[in-house]
């Protein structure tokens, strides 16, 4: 990566020498994982280039647009509204966590057995490797799981922090309490911004998120078919770049591998030999450069042909309703979506299962492939309703308990490998 | 002694290698070496001979031993499809298969017609493994082979709480300071890993019958807990580290997981 923008890292308070190994790492793990790939559609060059420039052109952006008086707001869960952010012309990034390098660190300020994301994101701020988090304005928290929750008090010793309480179940009283969240974000945004958020901004600005979202269900349509024309974890990866990359560009770049796709699926084009098993992954979300698992399972004889995770269909799957004319429909309709969302964190979670066992049979999988981060609780008590659910749908599961250490990577072979020819 | 039907199957693991080798009549070579720092060397002295036989490889080795015999004709399949096959051949009427390994314990449960379906491996730790019998051996200083007899001489059963090498070992020295019977530390600490293995069958929903295959089936001390603890009988094979080598050997004669 270009030297020309160390000034703007070195502006960013970045730690300059542990950043360039943090690049070094990146670049070395996507060649590997991602660029190695044999048939890869013409579309991923785009994906390339935006993850070669991960913390260059796409950060240099970030820098002129808070130049011309955006903000920028970044997030770690998909609860966050994107909407509100982006009607009150700020700008929103998903922040990753999804490597080991700051950990060090972070354990200075957290219990060791602390799931691996939460870690990340710490130790990311406390090792300053992250010209996101350095970039951003405002870092909004939530209180999904208990380790979060606890985490982002450390965090706001660092940065400002603006957490939105998340309801655990989903009685009417929740959707009360949702609503006053995400009108008490609302005017948070419109007071750092200064500007409010007025119907034609919200309209506008539901409507881009819902095209973002519209493709990659588009996406996930297209990768579905047989055989699959394109692999998980270059899915995985388009999924993992919509958190951060402009979502105009993004959609339209992403429409454009679609209809790659679409020409490769109607000439019954696949990457992978017949035979090949299909797999799906659910549970928790797998951030940028989390590919580990992916590239075990598809390196195993096994496509992934989606992802039940925040950084899949959780995401995707609902979109708002466009039928509001006043910001207030609009920011009912804004509440009803992210109420759907289905994370492991509420109780009880029947949608869930229901979602999982559907998307299982509607992507006629072999198997399915729990995964959850090691000491994640939520995802790892609901495993075993998962594993009920989709037993008595006759789909067998595999649960996986891992994190971003490298160390298992021969065990997991062997247990992925073990369940790819117990499916075939 | 060369025929068109003969098929050989590997067993590479971290502490042993077997090999085993079938002709349409039956078994007709059984050798087992120890692993050591040259797995390679070790597998080349196995398969001499061997060119021109399909070889089908399992275990922690198995993709470097793909790797590194281009002149020979391999394949390989996991542990877990090695054991259910060498097992469902031993003893056809097998519901659930144990093995506990020098490194690793599985438990895998088989359907009717002998296929996988579901399993589960314990391989972060020698927590519950062979290796943990072995480092307790050394601590007690008895030999590995009669550990288990040892352990069936003693009176009473001490409790060790940790199944963590290191404090399990602490704790035992502590016993023995305390002037408790080696013999007695012993059956605690067959006990500890017993347990631990119950806890995973009942996961796997274990139905009898259980085969018991892997190094530690040797072990009388360990058998006799399963069965007190499981209220059921338990098979051991003959060769019971030899499983995984036979069904690999299965494999290649099938081509397929039948
Ligand atoms: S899994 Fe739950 S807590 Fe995590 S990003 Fe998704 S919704 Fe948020
Ligand atoms: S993976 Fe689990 S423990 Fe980690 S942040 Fe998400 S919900 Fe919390």
């Amino acid at each position: 990566m270009a030297n020309s923008y160390d000034a703007m890292w070195e502006k960013l308070n970045l730690d300059l020498d542990a950043h360039s190994g943090l690049l070094e790492v990146l670049g070395k793990f996507y060649g590997d994982i991602h660029a190695s790939q044999q048939g890869r559609l013409r579309g991923m060059e785009y994906l390339d280039f935006v993850l070669s420039e991960v913390h260059g052109l796409r950060i240099k952006e970030l820098q002129e647009a808070k130049a011309a008086g955006r903000i920028v707001v970044g997030t770690f869960c998909v609860f966050v509204p994107e909407e509100i952010v982006l009607a009150a012309g700020g700008i929103q990034v998903g922040l990753c966590a999804g490597a080991e390098i700051g950990n060090e660190q972070a354990e200075k300020v957290l219990p060791r057995n602390t799931c691996a994301l939460i870690k990340s994101f710490v130790g990311f701020k406390l090792a300053r490797l992250c010209p996101y988090i350095e970039s951003c304005d405002l870092i909004v928290g939530e209180t999904t799981c208990d380790g979060k929750k606890k985490a982002y008090e450390i965090f706001s010793d660092y940065s400002p922090v603006h957490v939105m309480e998340i309801p655990q179940m989903k009685k009417a009283s929740d959707r009360v309490l949702w609503k006053s969240e995400v009108l008490g974000f609302k005017n948070k945004v419109e007071e750092m911004t200064g500007k409010k958020i007025t119907a034609q901004s919200l309209k506008d600005a539901i409507h881009l998120v819902n095209g973002r979202r519209l493709v990659l269900q588009r996406l996930n349509r297209l990768r579905a078919a047989v055989p699959v024309p394109i692999s998980g974890r270059d899915a995985l990866l388009i999924n993992q770049i919509s958190f951060y990359d402009d979502p105009v560009r993004f959609t339209a770049k992403i429409g454009e591998l679609c209809d790659e796709l679409a020409e490769r699926v109607k000439a019954g084009e696949g990457v992978v030999p017949k035979g090949t098993r299909r797999l799906m992954l659910s549970g928790c979300p797998m951030a940028v450069p989390n590919w580990k698992l992916p590239y075990v399972i598809e390196s195993s004889g096994a496509v992934i042909v989606g992802e039940e995770s925040c950084i899949g269909t959780r995401n995707t799957r609902d979109l708002v309703k466009e039928t509001g004319t006043t910001v207030e429909e609009m920011v009912e309709a804004l509440v009803d979506r992210y109420m759907r969302i289905d994370c492991a964190c509420f109780t009880p979670n029947t949608e869930r299962l229901e979602n999982v066992v559907d998307m299982a049979r509607e992507l006629k999988v072999d198997g399915v492939i729990h995964y959850g981060l090691s000491f994640c609780q939520p995802y790892a008590i609901e495993a075993f309703k998962v594993e009920k659910a989709l037993g008595k749908a006759g789909i067998s599961m595999l649960s996986i308990e891992t994190d971003y250490s490298m160390e298992d990577v021969e065990q997991l072979k062997t247990r992925v490998e073990a369940f790819v020819e117990m499916t075939s | 002694m060369f025929d068109k039907d003969m098929v050989a199957g590997i067993d590479i693991g971290s502490r042993s290698i077997e090999l085993v080798v079938l002709n349409s009549g039956g078994v007709v070579r059984r050798e087992k070496l120890p692993t050591t720092f040259d797995p390679l060397g070790q597998c080349r002295k196995l398969v001499e001979g061997l060119e021109g036989v399909r070889v089908v490889a399992t275990g922690y080795g198995r993709k470097l031993f793909a790797e590194s015999f281009p002149g020979l004709n391999v394949s390989a399949i996991t542990e877990i499809q090695a054991y259910a096959l060498g097992v469902k051949f031993l003893h056809p009427e097998a519901g659930t298969v144990l093995d506990i390994g020098g490194q690793d314990t599985k438990v895998i449960s088989l359907s009717g017609s002998g296929k996988v379906v579901k399993f589960e491996m314990n391989d972060r730790c020698a927590a519950g493994t062979g290796k943990f019998l072995e480092f307790m051996a050394v601590a007690l200083q008895v030999p590995i082979e009669t550990f288990g007899e040892f352990a069936l001489r003693s009176e009473r059963r001490v409790q060790i709480s940790s199944m963590c090498a290191v404090f399990a070992e602490s704790e035992a020295t502590s016993l023995m300071a305390r002037g408790e019977r080696a013999e007695n530390i012993a059956m605690g600490l067959h006990a500890a890993i017993i347990s631990r293995t119950i806890a995973m069958l009942r996961r796997v929903g274990a139905s009898p019958p259980l085969v018991f295959a892997g190094g530690v089936a040797h072990n009388p001390c360990a058998v006799r807990l399963l069965e007190e603890q499981l209220g059921q009988p338990v098979s051991v094979p003959e060769n019971p580290d030899m499983v995984g080598a036979i069904g690999a050997a299965l494999y290649g004669r099938n081509g397929s997981i039948q």
